[in-house]
C-alpha cells in the first residue's frame, strides 16, 4: 500500500486488543485529586491557592512558572486540602496540590466562541498558554512555546501525530474514531497560528478505520493529508515521523522540528488546543488507557488530570492477579512506578499492570556483539557501544558516539539477547555528559 | 504510599530472545548438515560430533570451575564449537582428533581471553588450525569420497599425469580443490587435457552433485543444501544477517570468475566459480563462521568490509597460496581486523549535520 516510514525500528507485539474497540468512557469525579505542579518541561507552575481554599473546576491555582511552563487548574470542585510533596508518573516526589471534592463538580464559566478563527494568532496563543496545554504524547513540552518560532524560523507544516506505536495504549486511537471534528478544528487552530499552508495526520497502518474515518472527513481539504504509516516501532517518535511524512531531517545535536519548518502535536493536543480556543477551557482532562491482561475490564477512560491510578483501576475493577508492577505510559518508554497513589498527569496516556511474571527481571549477560541493536536503532546510533563507555565512566567517548542523540525509544534493549540495560546505561551517560556540560 | 512494587528501567517488554536461545537455534540450524554427514558417511560421523561436543563442554566447565566464575555451558555455545570442530575432520578420523580439537578451541580460542563475547578469534575455527597444522595428513587424507567422484578423481589425476610436470601429491590429497589446485599449480601451458580435467570437475552434473552432498569430504561441509536449510532458519531467526554471507560469497564468485580460470584472466566458465563456493568449506564458513557474532563486526558497513576482505583473503590462498582451501585461515586473519573495520565504519547518527556544530 505505499506505506512510508524511517530507516530501523522493530515490530513488538502490540496488545492492543485489550482495549482497542472499548469506548471512551467518562468517569464520575473522584473524591480526591493532587494537580502536580510539574507536569510538563520547563519550570514548575507556581500555587495561588493555600490551604483550606475553595475552587471551581477549572479554576487556576498555579500560575506558570516562567515562559517555558504552563498554569494548572483545578479539575474538580472543593477545597485545597494539602500541599506538598506526592509521587508523580515519572517516580519521582515533586510539588502537589491537593484538592478534595465537594462532589458537586461545580465549574468556571466557560464561553462558547463559534467566531474563533476569526481571532488573531496572539490571541489563539494566549488562550492555549491561559488553558495550561502542553504536548499529551508524554514529553509535555508547553504548546505554547512550541507554537512560538523565533525569529526567522518559519513554519510550513504542522504534523499530527496520531501513530500511537507504543504497545497497548489505544487512547489517541479512539479519539481519533471519536472526536475526528474536534482534532481537525485544533488542527486548523495550530495551523492559524503559525501561518502553515499543510496539514499532515500520521496515523500507523494497523488502525485502517481511522485512516479511512479521516481521508472521508478531508475530501474537501485541500491542505491536509493523511499519510498512512508503516507499522513499526517508534514510528511516532517525532524525528521518525516527520522523516516519514515530509522525508525532513530534523538535524542532530539538539536539532528541533522547527529547523526542518515543522511542529509536531499529539491529536489529544488537537483538542485541548481546540477546547483552549473556542471555549477557554482549561486542560483539567484526558483520555488514557488503562490496560495489561491482568486488568479485569481495560477500559480507555476520559478522566479529570490529578485522578489517582488507584482510582482509575478501580474504575476497571481492579485486577484478576495479583499486581507485579505498574507502568505509567507505554511499555516501550513508560515508568515502572512503586505505587498505585500516584496522581494521573497531562501527559499520562497509560496505565498499564503487569503480573509478577510479567514483571520478570532478566540478569544482563555479556554482550555478543551480535549488532542486533546497530541494527533496530531508528537514531542509527550503535547502542552496545555508547552502553560500553558510559559502564566504564568514559563520558567523552559516549559523547562522541552520540548519548545525546538517542532517543531513548528502548528498541536496542527490546531486542538485546543478552538483556542488557541499555537505556539505563544510555541514561546515565545522558546525564553526565549534561552535568559536564554546565560544569 | 503503602504499596512498594517493582521498578526497572523501560523498555517493559523484551522480545524474549537470550544467549542460551540463540545459541541452542545455531545448534538446530546445524542439525540438517550434521544429519546429512550422517546419511553420507554412517553412524561415525555421529560419534565424532558426540566426542568434539562432550569434550568441549567438559574443558568450559573445568576452566570456569577452575576460574571461579559462574559455569554456562547450558548456554549452547560451546556445543556450538564442538560440533563445528567435529564437522571440520573427516569420518575416518580417530576419535581423539576432534577431542584434542575442541579442547584446544575451547581453553585456547575462548576461555582465555574470559569466555564467551570476549575471544578474538572464532574458537572452532582456532581449533581447525591447529588440528591442521599438527596433523595435516589427517585432517586432509583418508577422505572418503563417493563412488562416482572417484571416478572423476581417478580420471582427473591420470590427466595430470600426463602432463609435463608430475604431481604425486595430488594423489594423497584428493580434495575437489585440491585436484583444482594442481591443474592450475602444473599447467603454465594450455592442453586440452587440462581444460578437459576442468570440464569435469565443473560441469552441472558434478556441481548437482556437490550441491546436494553426494561427493564426500569432511563431515560438516557435504552438503550445500543441507547447510543452506540451516542457513536459511537462521536468516529467518534474525542471528545471521545478509552482509556478511553475500559479500563474503559474492567477492569470491568475482575473483574466481576473474583469475581462478586456467588460461589467463576471465578465461573461467560460470562454472568455476560455482564449483569453488560447493567444493570446500566456503558455504560452512560463509554462513555458520565468519557470521559468529562475537568476532565480527558490529556495525553494517563493517560486515560488507570483513566479507569481502574474507572473499580476498580466500581466493588468494586458494589461487596463489600454499593450500587448496582457504576459508578458516581468510576468517582468522579477517577476525584479527574487526576492531578496526568497527571503529572506522562507526555510522553517523540521523540527522547528522553537515558541518560541525
Amino acid at each position: 500500500m505505499g506505506f512510508k516510514t524511517f530507516p530501523g525500528g522493530i515490530h513488538p507485539r502490540d496488545y492492543k486488543a485489550f482495549s482497542k474497540d472499548k469506548n471512551i468512557e467518562k468517569m464520575p469525579v473522584p473524591k480526591k485529586i493532587v494537580i502536580s505542579l510539574s507536569q510538563h518541561i520547563g519550570a514548575p507552575a507556581k500555587p495561588v491557592v493555600k490551604v483550606g481554599d475553595e475552587v471551581l473546576a477549572g479554576q487556576k491555582i498555579a500560575e506558570a512558572g516562567g515562559f517555558v511552563s504552563i498554569p494548572m487548574h483545578s479539575s474538580i470542585s472543593g477545597k485545597v486540602t494539602k500541599l506538598d510533596k506526592f509521587r508523580h508518573p515519572t517516580g519521582t516526589l515533586v510539588q502537589g496540590i491537593e484538592i478534595t471534592s465537594d462532589g458537586e463538580d461545580k465549574w468556571i464559566e466557560l464561553i462558547d466562541d463559534s467566531n474563533y478563527m476569526e481571532l488573531t494568532a496572539k490571541d489563539m496563543k494566549d488562550r492555549i498558554a491561559a488553558a495550561g496545554v502542553c504536548g499529551m504524547g508524554g514529553a509535555g513540552f508547553p504548546t505554547h512555546v512550541k507554537l512560538s518560532p523565533p525569529e526567522g524560523k518559519t513554519i510550513d507544516t504542522i504534523i499530527l501525530n496520531g501513530v500511537e506505536c507504543e504497545p497497548y495504549l489505544t487512547a489517541d486511537y479512539r479519539i481519533m474514531l471519536e472526536q475526528a471534528n474536534d482534532i481537525l478544528a485544533g488542527l486548523k487552530i495550530l495551523m492559524k497560528i503559525v501561518d502553515a499552508k499543510n496539514g499532515v495526520i500520521g496515523i500507523e497502518a494497523n488502525k485502517p478505520d481511522a485512516i479511512k474515518f479521516f481521508k472521508n472527513l478531508l475530501k474537501n481539504e485541500k491542505n491536509i493529508k493523511v499519510v498512512s504509516l508503516h507499522l513499526k516501532y517508534p514510528q511516532g517518535a517525532e524525528k521518525q515521523l516527520i522523516y516519514a511524512t515530509t522525508k525532513r531531517k530534523v538535524p542532530n545535536k539538539g536539532g528541533l522540528p522547527m529547523d526542518v519548518n515543522v511542529v509536531v502535536q499529539n491529536v489529544g493536543t488537537a483538542i485541548a488546543v481546540y477546547e483552549a480556543v473556542r471555549y477557554k477551557k482549561p486542560l483539567v482532562d484526558r483520555v488514557i488507557t488503562v490496560s495489561g491482561r491482568i486488568v479485569k475490564n481495560p477500559k480507555n477512560i476520559k478522566a479529570r488530570i490529578g485522578t489517582f491510578y488507584s482510582d482509575l483501576l478501580e474504575y476497571c475493577n481492579g485486577t484478576t492477579e495479583e499486581i507485579g508492577k505498574i507502568i505509567s505510559g507505554g511499555p516501550m518508554m513508560g515508568f515502572a512506578i512503586p505505587s498505585l497513589e500516584t496522581p494521573m498527569t497531562k501527559g499520562s496516556s497509560g496505565l498499564l499492570l503487569f503480573d509478577k511474571k510479567e514483571a520478570y527481571k532478566e540478569k544482563e549477560d555479556v554482550c555478543l556483539r551480535c549488532g542486533h541493536c546497530v541494527d533496530i536503532c531508528p537514531m542509527n546510533l550503535v547502542p552496545s557501544l555508547i552502553a560500553h563507555h558510559v559502564r566504564n565512566d568514559d563520558w567523552d567517548s559516549a559523547e562522541k558516539f552520540g548519548v545525546m542523540d538517542c532517543i531513548k525509544c528502548g528498541s536496542c534493549a527490546y531486542v538485546c539477547p543478552s538483556n542488557i540495560k541499555l537505556i539505563q546505561w544510555i541514561d546515565i551517560g545522558k546525564i553526565k555528559v549534561s552535568e559536564n556540560r554546565t560544569k | 504510599m503503602n504499596d512498594v512494587y517493582a521498578v526497572s528501567a523501560a523498555p517493559h517488554i523484551k522480545q524474549g530472545t537470550s544467549v542460551s536461545s540463540t545459541m541452542w537455534q545455531v545448534v538446530l540450524a546445524l542439525t540438517p548438515a550434521l544429519l546429512a554427514g550422517i546419511f553420507f558417511f554412517g553412524i561415525q560421523s555421529l560419534l565424532l560430533t558426540l566426542y568434539a561436543i562432550a569434550a568441549a563442554i567438559t574443558t568450559e566447565a573445568l576452566i570456569q570451575k577452575f576460574r571461579k566464575v559462574p559455569i554456562t555451558v547450558s548456554d549452547g555455545s560451546a556445543v556450538v564449537t564442538g560440533i563445528l570442530i567435529a564437522f571440520n575432520i573427516n569420518s575416518s578420523s580417530p576419535w581423539w582428533l576432534p577431542v584434542t580439537g575442541a579442547i584446544f578451541a575451547i581453553a585456547l580460542g575462548k576461555q582465555i581471553f574470559g569466555g564467551l563475547g570476549f575471544n578474538i578469534f572464532n574458537p572452532a575455527l582456532l581449533g581447525r588450525a591447529f588440528m591442521m597444522a599438527s596433523w595435516p595428513t589427517l585432517m586432509t587424507a583418508g577422505w572418503k569420497f563417493t563412488a562416482p567422484m572417484n571416478n572423476l578423481f581417478q580420471s582427473s589425476i591420470n590427466g595430470l599425469r600426463n602432463l609435463p610436470s608430475n604431481v604425486p601429491d595430488v594423489v594423497t590429497s584428493a580434495t575437489p580443490l585440491g585436484v583444482i589446485k594442481a591443474l592450475r599449480d602444473t599447467t603454465q601451458i594450455s592442453s586440452d587435457m587440462a581444460n578437459t580435467v576442468m570440464d569435469n570437475l565443473t560441469n552441472m552434473n558434478t556441481l548437482q552433485d556437490f550441491f546436494w552432498g553426494n561427493i564426500g569430504g569432511v563431515i560438516g561441509e557435504v552438503s550445500a543444501a543441507a547447510l543452506l536449510i540451516g542457513a536459511a532458519y537462521l536468516a529467518w531467526k534474525h542471528i545471521i544477517e545478509w552482509r556478511i554471507p553475500v559479500s563474503y560469497i559474492g567477492t569470491v564468485f568475482v575473483l574466481i570468475y576473474m583469475f581462478g580460470g586456467i588460461n589467463g584472466m576471465f578465461s573461467a566458465s560460470i562454472m568455476l566459480p560455482i564449483f569453488h563456493i560447493l567444493a570446500g568449506g566456503l558455504i560452512l564458513g560463509a554462513f555458520f563462521m565468519a557470521t559468529d557474532m562475537v568476532t565480527s563486526p558490529v556495525t553494517k558497513k563493517g560486515r560488507l568490509i570483513f566479507g569481502m576482505g574474507c572473499g580476498i583473503f580466500t581466493v588468494v590462498i586458494r589461487l596463489i597460496g600454499g593450500y587448496p582451501e582457504g576459508v578458516s585461515y581468510s576468517i582468522l586473519l579477517m577476525n584479527i581486523t574487526v576492531p578496526l573495520i568497527d571503529r572506522y565504519t562507526i555510522p553517523k547518527p540521523f540527522g547528522q549535520r553537515k558541518t560541525a556544530n
